[in-house]
């Protein structure tokens, strides 16, 4: 078990590493570099020539792949071109607000995909499901950017309610975004909620007509009985899976809902970090991503692992 | 297996094996037939062919041109000659909603076509083939995969400029490695069977049992997979062009439109809502496509990872 878990480890840690290699290659591959991108298109070859030999970047890319990646394992991202500041602390207060977007979705969604998701599985073909399934296709088909213009348009222009604009400053204590993030968290909870609905009651279905759900069936155990200790723990086990994988997507930038609302999260970081062309800053960020991927995927795998037994005597895990 | 359901009260009716997986129609007229059988599938084709009609033909159906100003009708209400009113410059919302799906079905369709091509090929020789080769790419996805998405995309959009065939490529190359994964798994569970073994037997090459042995019992997956990725690449380049990324700002496009009008939803909500409701029609249609597709089929579509 140990030695499984440090296997893993040592595959994330590898894995991250092949990926700042890539991040950094693509970045070298990509036309124009740190130069280019601040002096911009009338910069002559002389001044390209000095602002690079001043920054370094005339150095070979080995030397300069090895600065960088020293420096992010010390926490150093390197300087915003764009802000003249720090990377880090900026990715850590973007991402700090993220988190709380991201907590809020869940919140809303889960509870309700689990209450649904069971209700049309066991209700499988009677009205409930049907009308469920209604729902899941609806809120699977909208994209994200329509769901939000219609909030606004229900809940911030007819009822006023919630604001559709965050004005707050980015650095605020999270407290002050509590009415704000609420419409983006919403925004983000229909779709996911109608995902989540699809996958429970295909495996609920799956587990209710189970080889080993007919025997207690035959038994005499009673429904809820079945439900609850049989059905439930196989059912949700699967979907475990996808929910993690989901909040590492929401963690990573929920880039249209915040963009939308105007909500200073890592998200509205990379649309503004690629409109201004700021290197290091979308490399920060492809790093960071990656990091919160992999720790996720990580996270989501021990935890299968130390609910469902049967996979710990697996080898090729 | 269904008497003994129906006997057990408290419980719902249990359904056969046969009821959950359809028997797969073996010829492409019988996949057809069992996919039209279904009433929510029809409806599903029905809307998406009306998308695909009016994409074709709206160039010599629509009323008005999609770039006239009309300073006399800013923001003009739905009227007789403007059914659908007019947008922020009195241009015709019918016109931009018929225009409107054209780019993004367009590139959508292409990427995917490309992706399914590429990665279903590449999938099934590195399943097959194994190796140095599989070990390395599969690296490469696997880190690719946990990059950011949306980020790898806007990147790639803004240092090559935007337009339709950066985003169809840069869309192509996100997707690849995603079905790359896919067949690659689909097919380390068919090579291991008999037939495959009596192929390498009678000894055929790698190519002809890639062609002809692999490829057709996958071919089911790669159909379902198309389809889900046509639908979420429109989604994503009408989200782009939303995003103020890839179209230029005049084309007639859904999400460009929502992304203009939305902030005049307050008193010109047709200029958002006729777009929104088109985007939405042409995603319910795919979806109730696709999961017709994947039943006919006998595939299990939520078996993938979500997006």
């Amino acid at each position: 078990m140990i030695q499984l878990i440090l296997r893993r480890l040592v595959g994330a840690v590898i894995t991250l590493w092949f990926i700042s290699l890539l991040v950094f290659t693509l970045t070298e591959i990509l036309p124009g570099d740190v130069a280019t991108a601040l002096l911009g298109r009338e910069a002559t070859p002389t001044e390209l020539t000095s602002l690079r030999a001043e920054l370094g970047l005339e150095r070979p890319a080995y030397v300069r792949y090895g600065e960088w990646l020293s420096g992010a394992l010390r926490g150093d991202l390197g300087l915003s071109l764009a802000r003249e500041t720090p990377i880090l602390p900026l990715v850590l207060i973007r991402l700090r607000n993220t988190a709380l977007l991201a907590a809020v979705t869940v919140l809303f969604s889960v509870p309700l995909a689990l209450a649904l998701g069971m209700l049309a599985g066991l209700l499988r073909d009677r009205l409930p499901d049907l009308l469920i399934s209604v729902f899941t296709l609806i809120g699977m088909s909208l994209p994200d950017y329509v769901v939000g213009v219609l909030l606004i348009l229900g809940i911030s222009v007819r009822l006023a309610w919630l604001p559709a604009v965050t004005l707050v400053a980015p650095d605020a204590p999270l407290w002050q975004f509590l009415p704000n993030v609420i419409l983006p968290a919403l925004t983000m909870t229909v779709g996911l909620v109608a995902y989540l609905v699809r996958l429970l009651r295909t495996n609920i279905i799956d587990v209710m007509t189970s080889d080993y759900v007919q025997m207690a069936t035959l038994k005499g155990v009673p429904y809820r009985r079945i439900v609850l200790h049989h059905a439930l723990p196989n059912a949700l086990l699967p979907a475990l899976n996808a929910i993690t994988l989901l909040i590492a997507g929401l963690l990573g930038g929920a880039v249209i809902a915040e963009t939308l609302f105007n909500y200073p999260g890592l998200g509205r970081l990379m649309i503004t970090a690629v409109s201004e062309r700021d290197l290091p800053l979308v490399q920060a960020l492809a790093l960071v991503g990656a990091a919160i991927y992999i720790s996720v995927n990580l996270a989501t795998d021990l935890l299968t692992l130390r609910l469902n037994p049967r996979l710990r005597t697996q080898q090729n895990l | 297996m269904t008497t003994t359901a129906s006997l057990t009260s408290a419980g719902p009716p249990s359904p056969t094996n046969e009821q959950r997986r359809p028997r797969r129609a073996a010829t492409p007229l019988g996949i057809w037939r069992t996919l039209l059988r279904s009433p929510t599938t029809r409806v599903g084709v029905v809307i998406l062919s009306i998308h695909l009609l009016v994409a074709l033909i709206s160039p010599w159906i629509a009323p008005y041109s999609a770039t006239a100003l009309d300073p006399a009708n800013l923001y003009g209400a739905p009227s007789w000659g403007h059914p659908f009113g007019a947008d922020q410059y009195g241009r015709d919302v019918l016109t931009r909603v018929m225009l409107g799906g054209r780019l993004a079905l367009m590139i959508s369709l292409s990427a995917s076509l490309l992706a399914v091509l590429v990665g279903g090929l590449l999938g099934i020789w590195l399943g097959y083939v194994g190796g140095l080769l599989d070990e390395v790419v599969m690296r490469l996805v696997d880190a690719t995969l946990a990059l950011p998405g949306l980020l790898l995309l806007l990147t790639i959009i803004t240092v090559f400029g935007g337009g339709w065939r950066v985003i169809l490529g840069s869309l192509g190359l996100l997707y690849v490695q995603r079905i790359i994964r896919i067949v690659r798994a689909a097919t380390l569970d068919v090579v291991p069977r008999d037939f495959i073994t009596a192929a390498r037997a009678r000894g055929e090459r790698a190519t002809t049992i890639v062609w002809r042995e692999l490829l057709p019992n996958v071919r089911d997956l790669l159909l379902v997979e198309f389809a889900i990725r046509a639908s979420w690449s429109v989604v994503a380049v009408s989200g782009l062009a939303f995003l103020g990324f890839g179209v230029p700002p005049t084309t007639p496009d859904w999400g460009l439109m929502i992304a203009e009008n939305r902030q005049a939803l307050a008193y010109a909500p047709w200029c958002t809502l006729y777009p929104v409701l088109a985007i939405s029609s042409l995603v319910i249609g795919f979806n109730l496509a696709i999961d017709g597709v994947a039943k006919a089929l006998g595939l299990d579509r939520m078996h993938g990872a979500p997006q």
